[in-house]
């Protein structure tokens, strides 16, 4: 579904992705796991557009899509929740879900939009609770939910999660993990970028670890999690889950 | 669903990957071997330096093809490596370690990490669904369960694929060997071809028929299968045979397998790259003609090897072969770029005969090898130029004694049993250093 070829991505004179090269199959989760800086994020914004990519290649079902514009990239299926929520604070809940149907308002009528609307309040019951509060108001895991279904509004094949679980209570990112889980199961393909290694590869099919902006490991998320320096690096050896704690 | 396709998923273990489109297939490569190349950039001393020195720009590796302009590695450079300076982990990530024998210098050691361990058995599982074997078979490994990896990764894959594995491995006794496989009801044999043909005379000495047997299906692998050998192995054990391709450095058994077809080897190509060389330039040679076969593993983590020359020699099919699988074949191997002589799944070099006759004083240092088969066993003799300076040359008795202790050397440093015969002094003079040295009448 996403082929990506000898990336190269930046920040002015700052060279981030150095010749990257992955894929995603239809259906699959597939988590990038990494340090800080070493080109997750970059890499997710390159996809969806917002960076320009240097070299490379970005294939997204069989279509060239670098260099194209993230409104373009959203139409044709590939959407990001970005890190940090970005939600717009003074819009209430159902403001913000119905601007993520912002690229299919030539496409599709009311109808289509207000049944993706109660799709996302299945997913997310707490949001339709809320769908007149301002997003502002909520909570880091409600706005987090928002997020995650603003992005569904576009109804996108691909969804790319950046950091779901940043700054967010342990209980309520389980929730975000399961859901991601149920949204495999309608079909869904995930690209997951995550700063919790463990909680990724636990829902994730297949993973890349990234170091300083260079693919270093491929495989299952079975092989990285028995990858002794995947363990060391990024599972932490002392790591117990919350669950053990109790 | 017709059929084909029906027999075809029976014969596969990992649909997924074994019939993988070609263009999925490259994807998965280039992102394989670009991780692979940089973890041994990061871990390898002796690969940053080696790429360093060919000046190698690692991010400039964007396609396969790029994969020549990369330094190779060269049964030399693992040797200097002993025993652990190739590894890419510490030794503390390596679950097991195997070797090769030593037989032609230092060893050469390989570590597995738990990871190559699961890609070791898939490779395996691989190779044994595709030649047949099924959860109801009976499994008899007469390969040697040791630092030899052979016996240890059929066994894994065998597991794997859910039938009854009896690790026989290699009992210097042969009719206890064939009682377990009469007995136990053993359906299939994995062994070395000579060892099968030891097998075959073991049941005439006996006289066992082969009916009494329950063996179906027979594969082999770690030394040449002639097609007068297989002949004689199916008939003689009333089986089909299947050969494979394997060796220590690279995984051991699972590198390449035949299918059922039996038109070449498959290459699991989501784990390995391959190359074709010209040994001489160096230089990929074009698609389908022979030249020396160099492999790069993508997704070994404890002994990942960049351009690894085999010293076999082969050619490559890519035509799309009708069993379905999209891996490449490689043909049986044709022989070796070096003068290594393979005997009964043993390597060894002439020169290191010539280092025994040596340290013999009643010997000149000329000799000729002799490669010959009897019955479809190899046999080798080693004929050894007399030294005219030796006085008790007339003695029978002393004669017969160098005799002895020339085979005994022999047989404790290369663990072969070689008839010697002695020649009349200067009559090998002549071919030092020449092709006729080495004689080999085995057919091929």
């Amino acid at each position: 579904m996403l082929k990506i070829l000898n990336l190269e991505a930046g920040y002015g004179p700052l060279r981030v992705l150095k010749g990257i090269s992955l894929h995603v199959s239809p259906g699959e989760i597939v988590a990038l796991i990494g340090a800080n800086g070493a080109g997750k994020t970059t890499l997710l914004k390159t996809i969806a557009g917002i960076l320009k990519c240097r070299s490379g290649a970005i294939e997204f079902d069989k279509r060239q899509i670098h260099g194209k514009s993230p409104e373009r990239v959203v139409e044709l299926g590939c959407c990001l929740v970005p890190e940090g929520r970005h939600v717009f604070g003074t819009l209430s809940v159902r403001e913000n879900l119905i601007l993520g149907a912002f690229s299919r308002r030539h496409r599709d009528n009311g109808a289509a939009i207000a049944a993706s609307l109660e799709e996302v309040y299945q997913l997310f019951g707490i949001l339709k609770e809320r769908d007149k509060q301002l997003a502002g108001t909520l909570s880091g895991g409600q706005q987090q939910m928002l997020a995650i279904g603003r992005a569904l509004m576009s109804r996108p094949r691909l969804l790319m999660m950046d950091e779901p679980s940043l700054g967010v209570a342990p209980l309520i990112a389980r929730d975000i993990f399961q859901t991601v889980v149920r949204l495999k199961q309608t079909g869904l393909t995930v690209l997951l970028v995550e700063q919790n290694a463990r909680a990724a590869l636990a829902v994730a099919d297949r993973g890349y670890v990234i170091e300083t902006g260079q693919v270093v490991l491929e495989g299952t998320a079975r092989e990285l999690c028995d990858n002794p320096e995947v363990q060391r690096a990024y599972l932490g050896k002392e790591y117990k889950t919350i669950d053990e704690d109790e | 669903m017709n059929r084909v396709t029906m027999m075809d998923h029976a014969s596969l273990y990992n649909p997924k990957f074994e019939t993988m489109p070609r263009d999925e297939l490259e994807q998965l490569q280039i992102e394989r071997l670009q991780s692979t190349l940089n973890r041994v950039y990061r871990n390898v001393a002796f690969y940053r330096t080696a790429f360093d020195a060919h000046r190698v720009n690692l991010e400039r590796l964007t396609e396969l093809r790029a994969l020549r302009e990369l330094p190779f590695t060269t049964r030399e450079d693992l040797r200097k490596s002993y025993p652990y300076d190739m590894f890419a982990v510490p030794l503390h990530d390596i679950a097991r370690i195997h070797s090769t024998s030593g037989t032609t210098g230092v060893p050469i050691v390989v570590g597995y990490t738990r990871n190559d361990l699961r890609t070791w058995t898939e490779c395996t599982a691989r190779l044994l669904v595709a030649a047949g074997v099924a959860p109801h078979d009976v499994v008899q490994i007469a390969l040697n369960y040791s630092l030899f990896a052979g016996g240890f990764g059929f066994h894994q894959g065998v597991e794997q694929v859910g039938a009854t594995v009896i690790p026989a491995s290699l009992t210097t006794n042969l009719e206890k060997q064939i009682a377990i496989m009469r007995d136990f009801k053993a359906t299939v044999l994995i062994s070395t071809p000579s060892h099968g043909v030891n097998i075959v005379a073991g049941l005439e000495r006996l006289q066992i028929h082969p009916e009494r047997l329950h063996l179906r299906l027979g594969l082999f692998g770690g030394e040449r299968l002639s097609d007068s050998l297989r002949r004689q192995l199916e008939e003689q054990l009333r089986i089909t045979s299947i050969d494979t391709y394997g060796l220590t450095e690279i995984m051991g058994p699972g590198v390449a397998g035949e299918c059922q077809v039996r038109d070449g080897f498959h290459i699991n190509e989501d784990h390995f790259i391959v190359e074709v060389i010209d040994p001489a330039t160096l230089e990929p040679v074009a698609v389908g003609e022979q030249g020396e076969l160099v492999l790069t593993t993508i997704t070994k983590e404890g002994f990942p090897l960049i351009r690894y020359r085999t010293g076999d020699i082969t050619q490559l099919n890519p035509d799309p072969c009708p069993c379905g699988r999209t891996f490449v074949r490689m043909a049986r191997i044709a022989g070796r770029t070096d003068d290594q002589i393979l005997f009964r799944g043993v390597g060894f070099f002439p020169s290191q005969i010539e280092e025994i006759l040596s340290s013999v004083e009643a010997t000149s240092p000329y000799y000729q090898i002799i490669l010959d088969e009897q019955g479809g066993i190899d046999t080798i003799e080693v004929r050894v130029e007399i030294s005219d300076k030796i006085p008790f040359l007339d003695e029978v008795k002393a004669l017969e004694a160098l005799h002895v202790q020339m085979a005994n050397r022999i047989k404790a440093a290369l663990d072969i049993e070689a008839k010697v015969t002695f020649v009349e002094p200067r009559s090998l003079r002549q071919l030092a250093g020449g092709k006729d040295r080495v004689v080999d009448k085995r057919s091929q």
